[in-house]
């Protein structure tokens, strides 16, 4: 028994006992998250292929559609994601420091951040509701002539800025879990990783976003 | 007592130098969005992402400063992606060479 205490004692979240070093450890976390994400790259690959063929076979109804898009409110809310990226970031920063305090108040304003996004996300879809840009359920389109191809563009907005939605749904909940741990103090300078994996993904959700803006809100402005 | 990982600590003024960094790519995308550019449009603004993945990818993923391993799965996450685009489009962009009735 005694051994088996020691082993405990030795053997914590920070170094478990399969592995030989805590950087081995950290390092095949890391190595695993990637992969995961570039099952996600690959994921999000197949919209934005379909997006490109789209675009290149029907130009001036993508360029159309251009004038029902909000570019200032779609603006904003890359800077309110960014910004959440940002304090991500220092969230993992003072993980990897230890800091408590630190880790709980950047994950809030992360979490914030990622709502206020959501939000207005939420107020958008609304305001296409109404438009009647909703391809399947509610559409109309003022010039006849770009009908169906604008509304496979629409088709593809709200596949692709939905999936997007989701993930960020799902990456709050994750922080969610982050914040109860960090509040609990289980992260210390030793032992942070989860903070380090979830930040991988919701930077990569924001790299997304970051290719969505251009492609569905800056196509037809100076036309 | 287990030794620390030994996480390389950026500092903080690196985050807000890449944070500002974005923030002023967003109002050039937004803004040259306006000017037409023709054909060239669509160049700038992926120009512009692809410099913003990598600001978000070096820095907030700290690629930069990781293994040789880490970064040959995300080099690989970015080549398998360029090939279902060469696929893609070797296909669709070919398609018109066929001479026959209905193919396209």
């Amino acid at each position: 028994m005694a051994v088996d205490t020691n082993l405990e004692e030795i053997h914590g979240p920070e170094l478990r006992h399969h592995f030989e070093t805590p950087d081995q450890q950290v390092e095949t976390s890391t190595i695993g998250m990637w992969t995961f994400l570039v099952t996600e790259i690959m994921f999000f690959s197949g919209m934005f292929a379909a997006y490109a063929i789209f675009r290149s076979l029907y130009h001036d109804a993508f360029a159309s559609t251009s004038k029902y898009m909000d570019v200032v409110v779609g603006a904003i809310n890359t800077a309110v994601l960014i910004c959440s990226s940002f304090t991500m970031v220092m969230a993992v920063r003072a993980a990897r420091l230890g800091m408590r305090n630190m880790i709980v108040l950047f994950l809030i304003l992360t979490m914030l951040l990622g709502l206020v996004f959501l939000g207005v996300k939420a107020y958008e879809y609304h305001h296409k509701w109404v438009e009647h840009l909703v391809p399947g359920f509610n559409f109309h389109y003022e010039e006849a002539k770009y009908e169906r191809h604008a509304a496979i563009f629409f088709f593809l907005y709200f596949m692709m800025t939905g999936m997007h939605a989701m993930h960020m749904v799902v990456g709050e909940g994750l922080l969610a879990t982050l914040l109860v741990m960090a509040w609990r103090g289980r992260f210390t300078a030793k032992w942070n990783t989860p903070v380090d994996m979830i930040g991988l993904y919701w930077h990569f959700v924001d790299i997304i976003w970051i290719f969505l803006f251009p492609l569905l809100y800056l196509i037809g402005q100076r036309a | 007592m287990n030794p620390e990982p030994h996480h390389h600590i950026t500092p903080v003024r690196t985050y807000v130098l890449v944070w500002i960094a974005l923030i002023i790519l967003t109002f050039v995308t937004t803004w040259v969005a306006e000017i037409d550019l023709g054909e060239w449009n669509i160049v700038v603004a992926m120009t512009i992402a692809v410099v913003k993945m990598s600001l978000v990818a070096a820095f907030f993923m700290h690629i930069k400063g990781a293994s040789a391993l880490t970064k040959l799965v995300c080099g690989a996450g970015l080549f398998w992606m360029a090939i279902l685009f060469a696929l893609t489009f070797g296909d669709y962009r070919s398609r018109a060479w066929l001479p026959l009735e209905g193919w396209w």
